[in-house]
């Protein structure tokens, strides 16, 4: 039997050897690993060059979220290297190890540590190669910025000159990682890598990549999800001279230039059969109910139906929301071009190993042909791409045109497929039967979701008797088919957000039965100290002065748990016009305990952009629909917030360097919706149980108080 | 119909043959290069095309190619000079006003046109002058306290 590497590595002696591979500029890391798990071999994270720079292979994408300063920072951490000399490089198949997607805020909790144990064990490789090297035991050497150090012998040798651009090929089990007292960039603001690129405009996005003779490619799309073609006559956009090309059910047309192509599109003529009916935006919630899948349990303690009998009163709730749109501003955009029988995809997405076994599958080609590369993402929001098919469908058309074209092809969607064909939040109906005691207690919680699904579903507060059930979804396969009349899928802090909506609304709806200050009544029912923590830090920080709602000062608060694992809580003020029905948000306060932050402004830059973002699903924002035609096609039909809308921020990260990373790109939008609902109550005291709370929802809920 | 037109680029003559009702925006991209102006919508509702004409800030995905002959077009690639950023775009990355940055450059750009307009204006100006430009990933305040601190660095940056 043939040695194999880990056989080498299993002797355990002290020699190494480098294999035969180029230099990094010819793009020849370890090959990137087959089945799906992270390669345990730290050569597939890492390079170090003749150069002295060192590149670092991840198959995370950043769309904004500063994913390549944070790991570029724990990756020069560990290796003790300087950050300046290392260069990223995201989401390409062939160069990265495997990644299973961008999303869930994981690219910190959990890909962080496993590059920084490829660093740790790159390191001590190192380390140990110097001390052969320099003839000194490792105990004695310093490393600092990739130059290791003898002081005994005042010798020193670089990582460089050890690795003289190769392959490392020694390993060491069971490196441990460095504590957080030994950080030197970990827990500190880095500079962004690339931000002069981007202001300047040389950042490339997908749709700026062009290959030599690639055609942009306009698909004709049916009016409403589930219409069926009936006729179709391309004749006047063929005697324009546009190219038509039919491939798997698609029909396009094509130009070198996107705009003649768009005016080629308008020239054809299409008929088609309607869907059969289905609900409409306001039928929708009883629809979601009926066609649920069976409820599963997501946790029960004690007995609702016992604590009710301790309860002086029973308050019942639902609360709603609507579908809405990831609305990143780059549209789905992806380049297909085919050499020597292999196709080689641009694509903005978050997963670009999934994108990589979708357009295998449409092409019935093995996935060792299909390379993928994902240049800078303009936005993604979970709209890009995990496990949802439809979320990197336009690589799958750019494959299918660009083979039955002969020529690289050009898909962007623009603004309607956009508002079409995104993977929505689903809408979701939430039930909470609650019993409160004499004494202001909650005894009893019962709690329903139907569409959003089960995260964070749980209430974190100590109710003595609860149970909470969850029909239906935001994954894939959780839904039966006609349960929604369009694809749904991840949007940022899914089903948290919907949950954390329901749950926060109806504490505050019994802190006002009990009479009790919201703070104050959410202190009575939590004994969990992160979650106490933030929010009495909020309060200070805020400024909140305890008083029973509504107290007519517009303020609010919600606290919020995400994947039961980040915490936090969040305060605001806001004016509310009762004739317009207008909310303005003017402050918000947002404190969270995210366990280590990598790069704490880089976090406090995603808590101001989630509680931004947040404010269209809470006032704004919702999908309207009758069957599967959608209205919305523009941003003038679907407002998101803009600069008027931003209130000011103050977000606090608190310092946590010994726990463990948790995600931040999510949890700071899952609070906004209960935490403006509440200061609306506060404000004006009527109630509002459904998102987006629209002007016209505020003056129907102030008519009707 | 087919016409060339000229004007200058960036500070530079350019000419270009073309339909003239084709948008500025695709001409830029497509038939010149210049991939900085980005398509975010083609119907003027989101500012990621945004270019200056004579120190105007125009839609380029909404402004048809004749209406630039003989005009000064600046897009985002001519800013800075000598490879030196403007301070527009300095005070971006020193407040970090961005995260995906696909909207960028049009949102330094209708800063520039603001500022050009008026070199000190006030918070709420600067609100209602960039309301018009979408951000998806929530930087707002950034931008503005980029724009503001910009603002004091302007002179003799003109382009």
């Amino acid at each position: 039997m043939k040695p194999t590497r880990r056989d080498f590595l299993a002797t355990g002696t002290g020699l190494f050897v480098f294999c035969q591979a180029g230099p990094l500029d010819a793009q020849q890391p370890a090959p990137a690993a087959r089945r799906p798990s992270y390669p345990t071999d730290f050569n597939a994270y890492l390079r170090i060059g003749a150069d002295g720079r060192v590149a670092c292979f991840v198959g995370k994408v950043d769309m904004g979220q500063g994913e390549m300063t944070a790991l570029a920072q724990c990756l020069a951490d560990e290796l003790d290297v300087a950050y300046d000399t290392v260069d990223m490089l995201m989401g390409n198949t062939e160069l990265c190890p495997w990644d299973g997607g961008t999303g869930s805020s994981n690219c910190i909790q959990a890909f962080s540590l496993i590059l920084r144990r490829a660093a740790a064990e790159a390191r001590a490789v190192l380390l140990q190669m110097a001390a052969e090297q320099l003839q000194a035991p490792v105990e004695r050497l310093k490393v600092d910025a990739g130059v290791v150090t003898d002081p005994a012998q005042n010798k020193r040798i670089s990582y460089t000159e050890m690795v003289q651009g190769k392959r490392i090929e020694r390993h060491l089990g069971n490196v441990p990682l460095k504590s957080a007292a030994d950080f030197r960039l970990i827990g500190r603001a880095q500079p962004w890598k690339g931000a002069a690129d981007v202001v300047t405009g040389r950042t490339k996005y997908t749709g700026d990549i062009s290959v030599p003779g690639m055609l942009c490619a306009r698909i004709l799309r049916p009016p409403a999800h589930g219409a069926t073609l009936k006729s179709v006559d391309t004749s006047a956009a063929e005697k324009a001279g546009a190219r038509v090309v039919r491939a798997d059910g698609l029909i396009a047309v094509l130009d070198e230039r996107r705009d003649v192509a768009d005016a080629a599109l308008r020239l054809v003529k299409a008929e088609y059969d309607p869907p059969p009916e289905g609900p409409n935006d306001r039928t929708i919630y009883d629809h979601l109910v009926k066609t649920a899948p069976p409820a599963t349990l997501v946790g029960q303690k004690g007995d609702p139906a016992e604590g009710e009998k301790l309860a002086a009163q029973i308050v019942e709730e639902t609360y709603l929301n609507a579908y809405v749109a990831h609305a990143p501003i780059e549209t789905h955009s992806a380049v297909a071009a085919f050499e020597d029988g292999k196709v080689t995809i641009w694509a903005s997405s978050q997963s670009p190993f999934q994108v990589r076994q979708l357009v295998a599958e449409g092409l019935g080609v093995s996935q060792e042909s299909v390379r993928v590369i994902t240049p800078m993402v303009g936005g993604g929001f979970g709209g890009k791409g995990l496990t949802i098919r439809s979320s990197a469908w336009q690589a799958h058309e750019a494959a299918l045109l660009a083979r039955a074209a002969g020529k690289p092809v050009q898909v962007v969607w623009d603004r309607a497929e956009e508002f079409f064909y995104t993977n929505f939040r689903p809408a979701a109906v939430v039930k909470i039967r609650s019993g409160l005691s004499g004494e202001g207690k909650i005894v009893s919680w019962l709690y329903q979701v139907w569409g959003a699904g089960n995260r964070d579903a749980i209430s974190v507060y100590d109710i003595p008797n609860q149970r909470t059930t969850s029909a239906g979804g935001w994954t894939e396969g959780a839904n039966p088919p006609g349960m929604h009349p369009f694809g749904v899928g991840p949007w940022r802090g899914p089903s948290a957000n919907t949950n954390t909506f329901a749950r926060e609304s109806h504490l505050d709806v019994l802190a006002a039965k009990a009479g009790v200050d919201p703070v104050e009544f959410r202190l009575n029912h939590l004994t969990d100290p992160p979650l106490r923590r933030v929010l009495e830090t909020a309060a200070t920080k805020f400024g909140w002065k305890p008083n029973k709602a509504p107290g007519g000062r517009g303020v609010g608060m919600a606290c919020g748990t995400y994947k039961n694992e980040s915490r936090m809580a969040t305060m605001v003020e806001v004016a509310v016009d009762k004739r317009t029905g207008h909310v303005q948000v003017k402050h918000v306060v947002c404190v969270m305990d995210l366990g280590l932050a990598a790069n704490p402004e880089g976090c406090q830059r995603q808590l101001e952009g989630g509680i931004v973002m947040g404010l269209g699903y809470t006032l704004s924002e919702e999908i309207h629909f009758n069957g599967g035609a959608i209205r919305e096609r523009s941003f003038d039909d679907y407002p998101i917030p803009r600069f008027s809308w931003a209130p000011k921020i103050e977000t606090i990260v608190l310092d946590n360097p010994t726990a463990p990373p948790l995600g931040c790109g999510e949890p700071p939008v899952i609070t906004v919706g209960a935490l403006i609902a509440n200061a609306i109550f506060d404000a004006i005291g009527v109630r509002l149980r459904q998102l987006p709370m629209t002007p016209e929802r505020v003056r129907a809920a102030v008519q009707g108080a | 119909m087919q016409r060339t037109i000229s004007f200058t680029l960036n500070g530079k003559p350019a000419r270009v043959t073309v339909d003239e009702e084709r948008m500025l925006l695709w001409v830029l991209r497509g038939d010149l290069g210049l991939t900085g102006a980005k398509f975010g919508c083609g119907t003027a509702d989101c500012g990621a095309c945004t270019v200056i004409v004579n120190n105007e800030a125009v839609r380029s995905c909404s402004t048809p190619v004749k209406d630039i002959a003989g005009k000064r077009v600046l897009t985002i690639e001519g800013l800075g000079q000598d490879g030196k950023l403007h301070p527009i775009q300095e005070a971006f990355v020193k407040h970090h006003a961005f995260q995906c940055g696909f909207c960028t450059p049009g949102m330094v750009l209708n800063a520039y046109a603001l500022l050009l307009k008026n070199p000190r204006p006030g918070p709420e100006e600067i609100v209602r002058s960039m309301d018009g430009n979408l951000c998806r990933c929530g930087s707002h305040n950034r931008i503005v306290a980029a724009i503001a601190e910009a603002s004091d660095g302007m002179k003799g940056v003109t382009r």
